[in-house]
């Protein structure tokens, strides 16, 4: 059986003639200016290998020499599948639109902004990516959509925007909160048949299009090819939403989470109880306490490397009642892991990912993976209370300096033990942590309680003295097991001393002390300058 | 036989093919729900100048048990199938015909009426209606929502653009056309992973999709020698020699049986175009 391929273009070739006749109409129409055009393919093509080949490769297939660790994949400039638009669905992107991609990189993914390269090269770097595609060569230049004005934010059309939501059916992906949890979500491919996510929505700045309001609607009414989020323009041309319920639903998008990535804070404030510690992570109990923002990046010292990790951030809140202290830790994951409905998921990033360095995965008979590991997250201290600002290595501590790890896995629960490194855990016989974790709505909210001083593990936290803390996390349907996780650096957790009158008046002596001493320096420079 | 010309030229290919043939072409019939009326441009078919191709997808041995889709995260379109409940629809046999091969002229055509009348596609209880369609370049394809709930259609091919439309609700109808032939162009359903459905873009009338029964009737075709393609999603591409006098009715079969599952399925090829040069390579994933 002979497979016969299907031909482009010859079905309608009505011979050679008219071929060379068309070329020849072709070479006549070819309007941009031949000579500045191949110039700028030249000057493209040096910031290209430059700096974009090592992941897009050399031939623009998204196939560079890091590609296959990354998810999503780099983008395929052959197919000009740009996700982020002003066009319509399936058109190409303006130039100004492949600008914006690289001015700002795509947040969630492995692409960065470019803010070293100048306009000339980006303008250069921009004739270079299109000629990579035989479709920018036809037809006029796209035309961005008509994207009507915004009819104004605020609480009303906050709540409309939310009824918009649920007509259009968001959460059939995206979740009912946004966290990308929603049913379709484990199911989800991109053009080439690899997993991936549905925007965490709440998080909006790992947004790839921008986090503004007029970007949640460019987006909604473009689609973002390559990926299954589709354009609604149909769904609102046909009257199922207004273009103001459009808008509106771009302001309650935007209103789904902090706009920027919430201030980096070096220090967790752990205040005291009024009125005993929260009994477990319930909302009502922590309302007022504030939450400490942490940002997570991949684990990627050391091998098998996590370029694509799911928790890319995690909020702290702390109490402390003078005897022992409690913390609750929250972050999203749209897996509640190991849950089966995300079993194929796991499988096709395990099968989609280079995991070179990981441990062999364990198959049943029937191919399937024996293990299907749980979420985790664990909280790591220096063992013994820094001198100066010497903390232990940030993956788990060394054989010299080993770390104080409190972890908690979603089928083990709560737990202590000593690391020595990413590749040495050992639990601790002593395990004065306790607590639970609830997982809702793509969202994991972990309660720890522990007394503040102990005698048998060493360590212990003293009220007003800063101790190092950091944060490792694993989603198991994401094959996140071992070296595979998200990790922070350092930070400063802090227990505050009890309100006392000492505590306000020495830092008030203090400041006069300091602005007393400045006084003096200045008015002696000022009479040196004199004297001189 | 690899085209190595830029796809603008290709693009005005089409026009000087079509004033060149003036129109030779006539009122067309496809197999699928585009049969409408002649586009205006086109001459009036002389009957006398052409003929009829008709056969059969014959569907030998066993027949392969098709997997049951759990359908069970959307009740009301479980509830549309009776008690077997929703079947995948890869393998379509009733006595010995094989239903949604897509049969088209691949050689041999030299001139075509354009597109008329619009072709369709619907989404009825979760699946799409039909599961295999076969339309000419340029032509509309109207795509409507039966389901009241969310589907998206997200078509991936790639010698043409595609899109991904939402229609979350009944009622709602999207106008698509695909500009170049392409054979076939997939196109799914994100929110229902289960939906699959295939779209053949031809640049002329002279193509079907068989029927339940195996049968397919390309009506209209000008007399002449023809290569003729079958594309089945499970069993690959196979051709067949076919000569279409004028008045008369041709024949042409094709015969498949279950080992032939896994073959290759030809889906659009990927088209890239070598730097510095006016080719374009055909890559192939063989």
């Amino acid at each position: 059986m002979m497979a016969l391929r299907r031909r482009a273009f010859g079905l309608v070739a009505p011979g050679g003639l008219a071929i060379l006749a068309v070329l020849a109409i072709a070479a006549v129409s070819a309007a941009p200016p031949l000579a500045a055009q191949e110039d700028a393919v030249a000057a493209g093509k040096v910031v290209y290998d430059r700096w974009c080949a090592e992941c897009h490769g050399e031939t623009g297939q998204g196939d560079g020499s890091a590609a296959a660790s990354m998810l999503p994949r780099p983008r395929d400039f052959t197919q000009a599948l740009y996700q982020i638009r002003t066009t319509g669905s399936g058109q190409l992107p303006t130039d100004a639109d492949i600008r914006f991609a690289i001015e700002n990189g795509l947040p969630g993914t492995t692409m960065p902004g470019w803010p070293n390269l100048s306009d000339g090269e980006i303008d250069d770097l921009i004739v270079y990516l299109k000629s990579f595609s035989r479709f920018f060569a036809q037809g006029p230049a796209p035309e961005p959509l008509d994207f009507g004005s915004d009819p104004g934010g605020g609480p009303a059309a906050i709540e409309a925007g939310a009824a918009a939501y649920l007509t259009m059916l968001c959460e059939e992906c995206h979740g009912l909160s946004g966290r990308g949890d929603g049913t379709s979500a484990p199911t989800l491919e991109d053009w080439r048949g690899l997993p991936i996510r549905a925007a965490d929505l709440t998080e909006a700045w790992v947004l790839n299009g921008g986090s503004s309001v007029e970007d949640m609607h460019t987006r909604m009414l473009t689609g973002l090819d390559g990926t299954p989020m589709p354009s609604a323009i149909d769904a609102m041309n046909s009257g199922v939403v207004s273009p103001d319920e459009v808008w509106q639903l771009a302001h309650y998008l935007a209103s789904m989470g902090p706009r920027e990535m919430p201030p980096l804070r070096e220090v967790i404030r752990v205040g005291r109880a009024e009125g005993g510690l929260p009994a477990d992570g319930g909302e009502e109990a922590w309302a007022g306490v504030e939450a400490f923002y942490f940002p997570m990046s991949g684990q990627v010292v050391q091998l098998p490397r996590n370029f694509a990790p799911t928790v890319d951030g995690l909020w702290v809140q702390g109490l402390h009642d003078g005897t022992d202290m409690a913390l609750r830790v929250q972050w999203n994951d749209p897996s509640n892991s190991p849950d089966s409905n995300w079993d194929e998921w796991q499988d096709k990033i395990t099968a989609a990912l280079d995991l070179d360095g990981a441990e062999p995965i364990a198959l049943d008979s029937a191919g399937a993976p024996t293990v299907r590991p749980p979420d985790a997250v664990l909280l790591q201290f220096p063992f013994e209370p820094p001198e100066g600002t010497d903390r232990p290595y940030f993956l788990m501590g060394d054989a010299r300096e080993p770390v104080y790890l409190w972890t908690w896995d979603s089928e083990a629960g709560v737990g202590a033990g000593r690391g020595r490194g990413l590749d040495s855990v050992e639990p601790l016989a002593e395990d004065p942590v306790t607590g639970e974790a609830t997982w809702e709505e793509g969202r994991w909210t972990l309660y720890l309680r522990r007394p503040i001083e102990i005698e048998s593990d060493g360590l212990d936290f003293a009220e007003g003295t800063p101790m190092p803390i950091a944060f490792q996390a694993w989603d198991g349907s994401s094959a996140e097991v071992g070296k595979r996780s998200s990790v922070s650096t350092w930070y400063y957790i802090l227990l505050e001393p009890p309100a006392s009158s000492t505590v306000v008046v020495t830092p008030l002596l203090a400041m006069l002390l300091t602005g007393a001493f400045g006084l003096v320096l200045v008015r002696r420079a000022q009479d040196r300058r004199r004297d001189g | 036989m690899r085209s190595h010309f830029w796809n603008r030229s290709a693009a005005l290919l089409g026009v000087v093919a079509m004033a060149a043939c003036g129109g030779g072409g006539g009122s067309s019939e496809g197999a699928a729900d585009d049969a409408g009326e002649a586009a205006p441009a086109a001459a009036a078919v002389d009957p006398a100048s052409v003929g009829t191709i008709s056969g059969m997808a014959n569907f030998g041995g066993m027949v392969p048990t098709m997997e049951a889709i759990d359908m069970s995260a959307e009740a009301d379109c479980a509830a549309g199938y009776g008690a077997d409940g929703p079947m995948a629809q890869n393998v379509l046999v009733s006595d010995g015909g094989l239903a949604n091969v897509f049969v088209y002229l691949s050689e041999g055509v030299s001139g075509a009426p354009a597109a008329s009348g619009a072709a369709a596609l619907d989404q009825v209880n979760c699946r799409y209606t039909p599961h295999v369609l076969g339309v000419q370049s340029g032509q509309d394809i109207e795509i409507s929502n039966s389901d009241n709930l969310l589907h998206n259609i997200n078509a991936t091919p790639t010698e043409n653009r595609g899109f991904n439309i939402s229609q979350p609700r009944a009622g709602i109808t999207s106008t698509q056309r695909f500009q170049v032939a392409e054979v076939m162009v997939p196109v799914r359903c994100d929110v229902h992973g289960w939906m699959q459905a295939y779209i053949g873009v031809v640049d002329h009338p002279y193509f079907a999709v068989t029927g339940p029964d195996g049968s397919y009737s390309i009506a209209n075709v000008p007399a002449g020698d023809y290569t003729m393609t079958a594309w089945h999603e499970e069993f690959g591409t196979m051709t067949a020699s076919v000569t279409v006098t004028a008045g008369g009715t041709a024949a042409a079969s094709f015969d498949y049986n279950g080992e032939m599952a896994g073959a290759d399925v030809p889906m659009g090829d990927a088209l890239v175009l070598e730097h510095g040069t006016n080719r374009i390579r055909v890559e192939r994933t063989q």
